[in-house]
């Protein structure tokens, strides 16, 4: 289990460096020098030369990679010239509301996509079974930024229930409450309809089993087989897909995020990708990919310990 | 509680994509209470759909006819709910293979107080304590440890020791043990049967084994009934069918049984032919095709039960009392 | 199992023909594959189905509600938003086509070569397409147009190197199935050569789940052109992408909240009658092919 662990720590730390490494060589590769790109074509020269020594760009690029490693080891992501603020800073003011919103979402489309995989299972072959089939597809189809317009325009916009733009007043839970349903929702739709089906693929192979036959001969109520016996089973493939979702959850807030303008970490890098402002995008993608891969190992981890014959296989 | 269990005219049948499956034809058994009634047969002779249908677990493509009563209730008849009602309570089954008959991520414990589901006068505590009696009694030591055990970490033969344990948990009128021994080797089954034969003494409900062993139906057994694609063959008690079988396919059952054999034989026997189809069964004997006694009649009139005895009879013209 | 076999047509032609049968026995298939045929003739017709030039500049008829003279309104700009509309779902699926067949083309060579190859060459491009899936996609995706660019050209770029590693994954997969049964050991005993295993055994086999993959891909993609369009980061305007016209209507949604119904309408419609085709490719063809993910 630990060696297991070791390893897959490892190799996701090798992945972050590969691609922060692949990172400085792209932009060492693209014509024209980002201090040029950033200021634009009438910077001064002096300008451009203080912003050079700022980005470090004058030294060689094999030594700003070593230096980005260092300073990031240390807490240290580099400094965005725009607003004269640590990137650090500006990635930890923003990840809290993307984190609460991606987990939210996905609690949400846990809680809700679970029972509706098992109801599935429970009336399999029935009509209900059949409309949860085709409204998951459904849910799964639609783009969550949509959804979010469509959610704008009708909750905020005609009905001003909620509230249109940002992540709610600091400090007021009912107000950071309110901002949060509709951007939570437009990303847990299809979350539910994705959990659903998944849920219900790998209970439906599970209910085959013969361990489901004696549970059944002793009687016990479908709902507590379904719930109990098979879940457990069955929810373990579906953690594993969760987890690497959580990716895909990240990338519907740089979406959704975009539509309430809500000042999360979608928000940080959209922006400085079209000011093409390399140290924040650098350091933004590094700590996103970070936390991505760290939830991905967390996962496997997790189901090492969910299933005892792995757990066992991994201690032996 | 115990009572009677008397099936009569039980017919079986799968609806499939390519056609019926007669899976079981007019089968008639009878068991009282501290009976022990073995029903032996080949792969395919419908023995587990039998003791399916009498757990009332058959899968959804299956169509019943006839009647399973048991303690005067028609078990065919009940809906969803009742049946469910019975199993784990009254009806109580042990499965094929101990090693995939328990959940693998659930403890033993947490299962088997799961199966008590139907004592709702008991704690938690209570049916803890009733397991770790019960696993004691069929022969699992450190019955407190094992209970916190997973399902893999215990061998082939003491999680079939559980798996009657948890039978008799519930304390069935009517305990089913499915090919108990199939999946074991053969220490183990010599224990198995050993731990069969000392409960059914101090057991007073009936018990159905069934086996494609004969020395496991002798052993335990002491009526039997003899199955055939999807039919009852012959009936009676454990001495007159091995050794005085009337009907040739039991005869030519028990001469293919290496158990028997006293001299190293160069071939085994074996009966010349293959099982009929069950999707459209013979008209006559199901037998006569690979029957050597059969004549005209046979090949096209079923023959009826004959009666030899107060308790034995066969389905065979040959057969006479 | 023999009736099946018996059953089972022998030719391409009637394979084809009871594969369609199939399809368009489901009546979700039915109008999913209405709903992607609709879409296909708009966007190879658009400049004969456009009623003006996507592009004519109108300042003065800007924001105008839906009328007879323009079905879907009119824009900021003041052009027509139903030829906008029209042309989008040129954008749409041109970018979509392009880059699954590119992502396709290169995931079939590497995976072909990893399946077939040496075992050393195999484990290293194991190792890179499963670094490539534990990143998070759109991260990299962004890091990309940092580097490049906001355009077109970068869109299938980016949607090509974020999908590749997948569909490679999936061919191996297959491939190192194929590579070990009989009638594969049988040739290479007989000394044939691996252009002939590969061009004439193993590449007929592994094609068609690829294609289902990238059918099913094909809606994820289209979602995110819309919206790396809306974002600002995608097809770069004045090219009419539904994403940007989403993006437009976004910023006068109080004022003419038409133009987010209309500009968002054919991208539902579209991920949706594409989604739906590719689960029924899916369930007739490969049902133990992976679900697909929400965008």
């Amino acid at each position: 289990m630990l060696a297991y662990a070791v390893k897959r720590i490892g190799l996701g730390l090798l992945i972050l460096v590969l691609v922060m490494v692949a990172m400085y060589a792209a932009v060492f590769l693209v014509p024209g020098d980002p201090a040029t790109v950033a200021l634009g074509p009438r910077a001064t020269p002096e300008l451009k030369r203080l912003l050079i020594e700022r980005m470090g760009l004058d030294q060689p690029v094999w030594w700003q990679i070593v230096e980005f490693f260092r300073n990031a080891l240390t807490g240290n992501l580099g400094y965005d010239v725009w607003s004269n603020r640590p990137v650090s800073t500006l990635v930890l003011e923003a990840l809290p509301n993307t984190l609460v919103l991606g987990l939210t979402a996905l609690a949400v489309a846990l809680l809700i996509g679970v029972p509706l995989g098992c109801l599935s299972v429970m009336r399999r072959g029935t009509a209900a079974d059949a409309a949860i089939g085709v409204l998951s597809v459904g849910v799964i189809a639609v783009p969550s930024f949509v959804v979010a317009i469509y959610s704008l325009l009708l909750f905020a916009v005609t009905l001003r229930w909620l509230p249109a733009i940002g992540a709610g007043e600091a400090g007021d839970f009912l107000s950071q409450a309110r901002a949060l349903v509709m951007p939570a929702a437009a990303i847990a739709l299809g979350w539910i309809g994705y959990i659903a089906r998944m849920v219900r693929a790998s209970m439906m192979e599970v209910m085959g089993e013969p361990h489901i036959r004696t549970a059944r001969s002793f009687g016990l109520p479908e709902w507590k087989i379904v719930s109990k016996y098979a879940l457990r089973i069955a929810i373990i493939p579906t953690i594993s897909l969760v987890a690497v979702g959580l990716g895909s959850i990240l990338s519907s807030a740089v979406f959704v995020e975009a539509v309430f303008a809500r000042p999360g970490i979608g928000k940080l890098i959209t922006d400085a990708v079209s000011t093409r402002n390399y140290p924040v995008v650098m350091g933004t993608v590094l700590v996103m990919t970070a936390i991505y891969v760290s939830i991905t190992i967390a996962a496997d981890l997790l189901i090492a310990r969910l299933d005892p014959r792995v757990r066992d296989v991994f201690r032996g | 509680m115990s009572g009677t269990l008397a099936a009569s005219g039980l017919s079986v049948r799968y609806e499939t994509p390519h056609g019926s499956v007669h899976a079981l034809r007019h089968v008639d058994i009878e068991a009282h209470p501290g009976e022990v009634i073995g029903i032996v047969g080949e792969s395919g002779c419908g023995k587990s759909t039998l003791v399916t249908a009498l757990a009332n677990l058959l899968p959804a493509n299956a169509r019943i006819d006839g009647a399973i009563r048991y303690n005067g209730v028609d078990l065919a008849k009940l809906d969803a709910h009742r049946q469910r009602l019975l199993r784990g309570d009254e009806i109580a089954l042990v499965g094929q293979d101990p090693m995939t008959a328990f959940n693998p991520v659930l403890t033993i414990g947490d299962q088997l107080v799961d199966f008590q589901h139907h004592r709702k006068d008991l704690s938690r505590t209570l049916k803890r304590a009733r397991i770790a009696a019960m696993l004691a009694r069929v022969g699992i030591a450190d019955a407190e440890r094992r209970m916190r055990s997973y399902p893999h970490e215990l061998s082939g033969g003491m999680r079939q020791r559980v798996a009657i344990a948890a039978a008799l948990l519930t304390d069935p009128g009517l305990l089913i043990a499915d090919e108990p021994t199939t999946a074991l080797d053969v220490t183990m089954e010599a224990q198995i049967i050993h731990l069969l034969r000392e409960l059914r003494r101090e057991y007073n409900g009936i018990v159905i084994v069934v086996s494609h062993h004969l020395g496991v139906i002798a052993e335990l057994c002491d009526r039997v009934y003899v199955m055939y694609a999807g039919e009852v063959v012959e009936g009676g008690e454990v001495d007159a069918i091995f050794h005085d079988p009337r009907h040739p396919y039991t005869q030519a059952l028990l001469a293919c049984d290496p158990a028997r054999f006293h001299d190293r034989l160069d071939r085994l026997p074996t009966i010349p032919g293959s099982l009929p189809s069950l999707i459209q069964p013979p008209p006559g004997c199901v037998y006569a095709p690979r029957c050597g006694k059969a004549f005209a009649p046979c090949k096209t009139i079923a023959p009826p039960l004959v009666k030899l005895t107060a308790c034995h009879a066969a389905r065979c013209y040959v057969a006479t009392p | 199992m023999s009736s099946v076999a018996e059953a089972a047509p022998s030719t391409p032609d009637r394979q084809r023909l009871v594969l369609l049968r199939a399809l368009l026995a489901d009546p979700f298939t039915r109008v999913a594959l209405l709903l992607v045929a609709g879409f296909l003739v708009t966007a190879i017709f658009a400049p004969w189905l456009a009623p003006y030039s996507p592009l004519k500049i109108d300042v003065l008829h800007k924001l105008q509600p839906p009328s007879a003279a323009h079905w879907f309104g009119t824009d900021h700009l003041g052009r027509d938003l139903l030829s906008r509309v029209i042309y989008g779902a040129r954008t749409a699926l041109t970018i979509a086509m392009v880059s699954v067949a590119i992502a396709g083309a290169i995931g079939l060579l590497l995976g072909l070569v990893a399946g077939y190859g040496p075992r050393w060459l195999d484990a290293i491009l194991v190792l890179s397409f499963d670094s490539m899936n534990s990143l998070p996609m759109i991260m990299f995706a962004l890091a990309v147009i940092t580097v490049l660019g906001a355009g077109t050209g970068t869109l299938i770029i980016v949607i090509a190197a974020t999908s590749f590693p997948s569909y490679a994954r999936l061919i191996r997969a297959q491939t190192l199935a194929l590579k070990n049964s009989d009638y594969i050991l049988a040739e290479r005993l007989l000394d044939a050569s691996a252009a002939r295993i590969i061009f004439i055994h193993l590449l007929p086999n592994v094609v068609g789940p690829l294609i289902i993959l990238l059918s099913m891909d094909i809606p994820v993609v289209i979602m995110v052109e819309a919206g790396l369009s809306f974002l600002g980061l995608g097809v770069r305007p004045p090219t009419p992408s539904w994403g940007s016209i989403l993006y437009d209507g976004y910023t006068s949604i109080r004022s003419a909240p038409f133009m987010v119904i209309f500009g968002g309408l054919p991208l539902v419609l579209a991920t949706l009658g594409f989604t739906f085709l590719g689960e029924g490719l899916r369930d007739y063809l490969d049902p133990r092919l992976q679900l697909r993910r929400p965008a």
